[in-house]
């Protein structure tokens, strides 16, 4: 079983002309863990991936694996799996082909195509080419090609995006999976409730920064209070129940949400008032507030 | 080094994997043949023929080498767009991604990728030489004509043949790598090929000052490569380069055009 090593990221800046892609950027990722890369749309995030992996030269600074960059390992296919993007295969070939090449160029056993083919379930076809493929068979594809030697390391840019119901199911045991065995995870996403099921640490940045990282439950706890969701067939009586016992609330579509109380209170208010309730839960966001808090709302693009 | 003969492996199997590689051999197969067959018949015919006058046809000496060499005067194009090919489908299909993560040296792929359209591109040279030898052989052969076959001069005209569209195939690289944009490459490769570089050779024939330089043209050095005499000094004895002086010019074009495209397009970022 191949173990991991971890990833470096170490004052990592790429800028593009006058703008600043990705700015001094430095983080580790431990092996044994799967580490989520969050960061809405145009955060930087595929540029620092790509930096990691050769593809993009840093302005400055520098990412390596294990302690070496990626274009001085003597293995590269065997120590890092990469699935960067849905589209990199020439549509006129079938995927066991596509994987073959690969498979030449890093000098892996040629039976581990179909091996890989296997764990991403596209065995029954294999055969076909790639240009027929769903986006969600191209991201296994891309899957298998990271799987490909076996390695310690995996980086996963969006590696959810496109899949179906039971694709993403199946990727988040399968990355759990991997880091248990003792392998690097790391997946980008720009939603971190795409993730939040399958991560234990989290690296956030935003406009090329870094703005938080740590464990998962780091979130909780620097989130927004939680509100209550509370909703009655009589609205207005509610909300009047509310506003005599002075709670601050506001009336949303799926119904009145109410901050700095508990459920039981709320529940207790309606209940001396008359007022009957048809639901009162806790709002489930609180890591997705927290989240784009940290990102900056305006900063989605 | 340990880089290179698996990356060489890697290009070889992408080359075989996709369709172009065959339809192009067709079409080249069928394109010389139909040119040296063709020719070979209509010359053939008019050296025959009583009532025309014999200088309208080139003298029949050399009229075997000229239709062999038709493999390079029209068969050239062929490797140039596999090369071409070759590489700007990397660029078109986003596989210089999986491409470099595989082998990070890009030098070392670049490398891989010229000796084995070299490779390919020999390959194209036998099919074009067998087309160009079967159907002019045939056809000189229908009006009683020497077909030379005989000759050693005529199977080294051949055997150069097939290192030309070799090194046609290895320029076609240079080119894609020059102009990664797969449609303008085409579209480059087709308009020198077909118009702008005969053209110049038709003006060349006719201008002293010109045929000095006409000589340097990549088409015409591949012409004297193959020391046959070219369809477009109709076998009079214009201007030429020694066969090896051919043959450099030829390597040193596949040379500057990759190095170049190295430096423009294939060391930047792949985003």
């Amino acid at each position: 079983m191949p173990t991991g090593v971890p990833i470096e990221f170490a004052g990592l800046t790429k800028r593009f002309g006058p703008v600043a892609a990705v700015s001094d950027l430095s983080f580790t990722v431990e092996p044994g863990r799967v580490t989520g890369f969050l960061g809405p749309n145009g955060a930087g995030k595929t540029t620092s991936l790509r930096m990691l992996l050769g593809l993009v030269a840093p302005t400055s600074g520098s990412a390596t694996i294990g302690g070496t960059r990626y274009r001085d390992l003597a293995s590269p296919l065997t120590t890092v799996g990469a699935a960067l993007e849905a589209a990199s295969f020439h549509p006129g070939r079938s995927a066991r082909d596509h994987l073959r090449v690969y498979a030449q160029a890093g000098r892996i056993d040629p039976q581990r195509v179909d091996i890989a083919l296997g764990i991403v379930g596209l065995s029954e076809y294999a055969n076909r080419r790639v240009g027929g493929y769903s986006l969600g068979m191209r991201q296994r594809l891309g899957l298998a090609g990271a799987l490909l030697g076996d390695p310690g390391v995996l980086v996963l840019d969006e590696p959810i995006n496109g899949l179906d119901p039971e694709g993403i199911k199946w990727i988040r045991g399968f990355l759990r999976t991997l880091a248990a065995e003792g392998r690097t995870v790391l997946v980008s996403s720009h939603l971190l409730s795409e993730v939040q099921q399958s991560v234990d640490e989290v690296v956030i940045i935003a406009r090329g920064t870094l703005v938080h990282r740590g464990p998962l439950s780091s979130l909780e706890i620097e989130g927004a209070a939680t509100k209550v969701i509370v909703d009655s067939p009589n609205r207005e009586a509610l909300a009047a129940a509310l506003t005599a016992a002075s709670a601050s609330f506001e009336i949303a579509r799926a119904g009145i949400l109410v901050s700095g109380l508990e459920p039981a209170e709320i529940g207790h208010i309606a209940f001396v008032a008359g007022v009957e309730v048809s639901s009162l839960h806790r709002q489930k966001s609180g890591l997705e507030d927290s989240f784009l808090a940290l990102v900056g709302e305006g900063g989605s693009l | 080094m340990n880089l290179f003969f698996p990356a060489l492996k890697a290009e070889f199997t992408k080359l075989l994997t996709t369709k172009i590689w065959w339809i192009l051999a067709i079409i080249l197969f069928l394109y010389v043949a139909g040119v040296s067959g063709g020719l070979g018949a209509l010359f053939g015919f008019l050296s025959r023929s009583a009532e025309t006058d014999a200088s309208q046809a080139p003298p029949t000496d050399v009229l075997a080498p000229m239709l062999y060499g038709s493999v390079s005067t029209f068969g050239y194009v062929f490797p140039v767009l596999l090369g071409a090919l070759a590489i700007t489908s990397e660029y078109r299909h986003q596989m210089l991604t999986p491409t470099f993560l595989a082998t990070p040296k890009r030098g070392v792929v670049l490398a891989a990728k010229s000796v084995a359209l070299l490779v390919f591109g020999a390959l194209y040279g036998v099919i074009g030489v067998i087309a160009s030898v079967g159907a002019g052989a045939g056809a000189l052969a229908l009006f009683g004509l020497d077909a030379q076959l005989g000759d050693s001069d005529t199977w080294a005209l051949m055997g150069r043949a097939v290192l030309a569209l070799a090194l046609w195939a290895v320029i076609g690289v240079g080119l894609g790598a020059l102009i990664p944009n797969q449609v303008a490459a085409i579209v480059v490769t087709l308009a020198f090929t077909q118009f702008v570089e005969p053209t110049l050779r038709a003006i060349v024939s006719f201008a002293e000052w010109a045929a000095a330089v006409g000589k340097f043209l990549p088409g015409a050095a591949s012409d004297a490569l193959l020391g046959a005499p070219s369809f477009f000094t109709m076998g009079m004895t214009g201007e030429t380069l020694e066969w090896w002086q051919g043959g450099l010019l030829l390597a040193a074009l596949a040379l500057v055009l990759s190095v170049l495209g190295y430096f423009v397009s294939w060391k930047r970022d792949v985003t």
